[in-house]
């Protein structure tokens, strides 16, 4: 009974902060992005500084009536945004908020995290195909061409901080962690920031997307609830990314009071990230899909190639 | 019967491939309105575009013939409605030169002042909404606040905000509300001041540059064999200016020797060259703009209209008049009977050849490219379809 019952309590925990911190990411890009453009945005819903818009369009999106294309491929169509999303879960359930405080404590999870991480992307692929719409399928091409690029330097700059703590454990990267890192590992923390949003498709390698050139890309078909749900799995793909990134980079739980106030540092350090992230939409546009895999092959992978031997040359010096 | 053949195999030349003929628009986010595109891709790559006009089309020049010469000027502010004073413009000249009417001279300073500040407030239009076709989606908010100050100082002279409906035949509606000019000046300066922040985030941002630059190159034979005028033609190195060209309103004076008017120029003829025309005739503009004010304050008080009669009718003939607006070449060719509505009036309109050469313009490049070329070709679908 005990087994069963924390298993249910940690998946609850998972599944709520899943529904929260996304909103808590879209909300504050909504401010941010607000008040950089010399705008309010959302303060009406809600009461306080529009806290519930997003609540509130998530109920106006339940309401929607759902479509399915005619000439899609029915079953893919409906399936594709639950890949996005279960894939984020999935992630979210290994990253550690404490040195105990972990939903599922399994010792690959750097690995976990990058292989459901992936699966995602494979959401946005079936979309594409199965809309039946050529600006879908263009997008879904894209999305492809982009996810064969950028996973690998993205598994490169994971690999670097997996090298310099020994581990493939989030949880033991963690404890690894010095403030030597900051310095030592920061061409892997960028080259996994870049790929990481490149992976996510969002500005300014949104180019999946691109409402200007192909409305909304794998997303143009779909409507209500489906619809939400491929926001929510990008937001969520927010969080996952900037918690992983905290946990590699920025050591987690650790910093002042940390017994007591663990958690709280590594929401902090992710909500930096996040950020950051969304920084990148409200200032830049968007690049080009060749010039996105000049990037990722002239820049990222020599980046993170470098960065390897870094860290090996660190390693052997200092054991 | 027939046989089917299905070839198998790896690599371009044994794999079959099909050209994709995509409709953009005339419903797409990148049209600015009812625009439609027809590209064949190859891929990403687009083998031929041919433009589709005519969704927006309003039988502009039609509904003239049916209205006496006060009522067809709130037509031509229509058409292009992002440049709805220079039109109004040049319409009253047309009327007024076949009349032979001597307007005064303060209606005419006030009306260069209000055809400049309309061009800022057009190229401004354009600086917002291009970036937002490449995906920034900051720039275009920067541009509005910009276009909010100038807006207001149009506002109260005029009561509109788009359509402003101050030209007369013969001159303006009303004089020059007290205090305007001050107002005008510090609008002025304010724009003036916040507009390096617009162009940090335009010609300063690398990825813009990249996206920008040697993409969509407009050759000056192409611009020549096709009309194209305005902006998009300087880009390409023709130095073509009707306002110093070929003088009207108080232009001779303004792009006299020594004067603050001059003429922006580029050669690339690429996006990025388009964009910084524009930005530079910003420049300008409010410079010739900020002449005007001076002009006016040092200007004593006089008639901005003339009196005209009850039934307003143009001698029998035909003129044409030609004006640089914001966006190019704007003409009307009026036709009078001696009637008092026009007989015939053409309209040439700016946007309508500069998207014309879409279609030479366009393949060869990638659909993404795409939007940077149609969104830096900066045309009005009214001013295509009128």
């Amino acid at each position: 009974m005990s087994t069963f019952g924390e298993v249910v309590l940690r998946s609850l925990c998972v599944l709520i902060a899943f529904l929260v911190l996304p909103l808590l990411v879209g909300q504050t890009e909504h401010k941010l992005m607000a008040h950089m453009q010399g705008r309010l945005g959302p303060m009406y819903a809600g009461g306080f500084h529009g806290w519930a818009q997003l609540v509130a369009d998530g109920v106006k999106f339940t309401q929607k009536e759902d479509i399915v294309p005619l000439a899609a491929d029915k079953p893919v169509f409906r399936l594709a945004p639950a890949l996005g999303i279960v894939s984020y879960l999935l992630a979210l359930a290994v990253i550690p908020f404490g040195p105990h405080l972990v939903a599922a404590g399994i010792t690959g999870s750097l690995l976990w995290v990058l292989a459901v991480g992936a699966i995602g992307t494979v959401g946005t692929l079936m979309a594409g195909w199965s809309s039946g719409n050529k600006y879908a399928l263009i997008g879904g091409l894209r999305s492809a061409a982009q996810l064969v690029s950028y996973e690998v330097p993205l598994i490169l700059a994971a690999a670097s901080f997996a090298m310099a703590a020994g581990s493939f454990s989030l949880v033991s990267i963690a404890h690894a962690w010095t403030p030597w890192w900051l310095l030592w590992q920061l061409p892997g923390a960028i080259v996994f920031l870049v790929a990481g949003t490149a992976e996510l498709q969002r500005p300014p390698f949104d180019m999946p997307v691109a409402d200007s050139e192909l409305v909304m890309g794998p997303w143009t078909e779909y409507t209500g609830l489906r619809f939400a749900l491929f926001l929510l799995a990008e937001y969520a793909g927010i969080v996952v990314v900037s918690l992983v990134l905290a946990v590699l980079y920025l050591g987690g739980w650790t910093g002042p009071f940390d017994h007591q106030i663990g958690p709280f540092w590594v929401l902090l350090k992710g909500f930096f990230f996040a950020v950051i992230i969304l920084w990148m939409r409200m200032s830049w546009p968007r690049l080009r899909e060749d010039q996105l895999q000049r990037v990722a092959w002239l820049g990222l992978v020599p980046l993170a190639l470098l960065q390897i031997v870094l860290t090996a040359a660190g390693v052997v010096l200092t054991t | 019967m027939t046989t089917r053949e299905l070839t198998v195999g790896v690599g371009a030349g044994e794999l079959a491939t099909a050209d994709m003929v995509l409709n953009i628009g005339p419903q797409h986010p990148a049209t600015h309105g009812v625009l439609r595109l027809r590209v064949t891709l190859d891929g990403e790559r687009i083998s031929r575009a041919e433009p589709i006009v005519g969704y927006m089309h309003r039988g502009a020049e039609k509904l003239f013939e049916v209205r006496d010469y006060r009522q067809i000027m709130v037509l031509a502010n229509r058409h292009d409605w992002l440049s709805a004073f220079s039109s109004e413009v040049g319409l009253a000249l047309t009327v007024e030169r076949m009349l032979g009417m001597e307007v005064p001279v303060r209606a005419t300073w006030t009306r260069t002042l209000l055809s400049e500040l309309n061009r800022v407030l057009n190229h401004l239009m354009f600086l917002g909404s291009y970036p937002l076709e490449l995906g920034a989606i900051t720039p275009i908010f920067y541009s509005f606040r910009e276009r909010e100050e100038l807006q207001t100082v149009m506002e109260e002279i005029s009561g509109g905000r788009m359509h402003y409906m101050f030209n007369r035949v013969g001159g303006l509606r009303e004089d020059i509300p007290a205090g305007w000019l001050q107002r005008v000046q510090a609008a002025i300066d304010g724009v003036r001041a916040r507009m390096p922040e617009l162009e940090s985030l335009l010609v300063g941002n690398e990825i813009l540059q990249a996206r920008t630059r040697g993409v969509g190159v407009l050759t000056a034979e192409a611009v020549a064999s096709y009309g194209v005028s305005g902006p998009i033609a300087r880009a390409s190195g023709l130095d073509v200016d009707l306002r110093r060209d070929q003088p009207y309103l108080a232009y001779d004076e303004l792009f006299a020797p020594g004067g603050p008017g001059r003429v922006v120029t580029r050669q690339a003829g690429d996006c990025l060259a388009r964009l910084e025309v524009l930005l530079e005739q910003t420049h300008v503009g409010l410079d010739l703009a900020q002449a005007c004010v001076e002009r006016l304050l040092a200007m004593p008080a006089g008639p901005v209209n003339l009196k005209l009669p009850k039934v307003l009718k143009v001698p029998e003939g035909s003129d044409y008049v030609a004006t640089e607006n914001p966006l190019g070449f704007n003409g009307y060719y009026l036709v009078s009977r001696g009637d008092k509505t026009p007989w015939r009036l053409a309209l040439r309109s700016a946007s309508f050849n500069n998207v014309a050469v879409l279609a030479e313009l366009l393949p060869g490049n990638l659909l993404a490219d795409m939007v940077a070329i149609l969104g830096s070709m900066f045309f009005v679908v009214g001013d295509i379809d009128k």
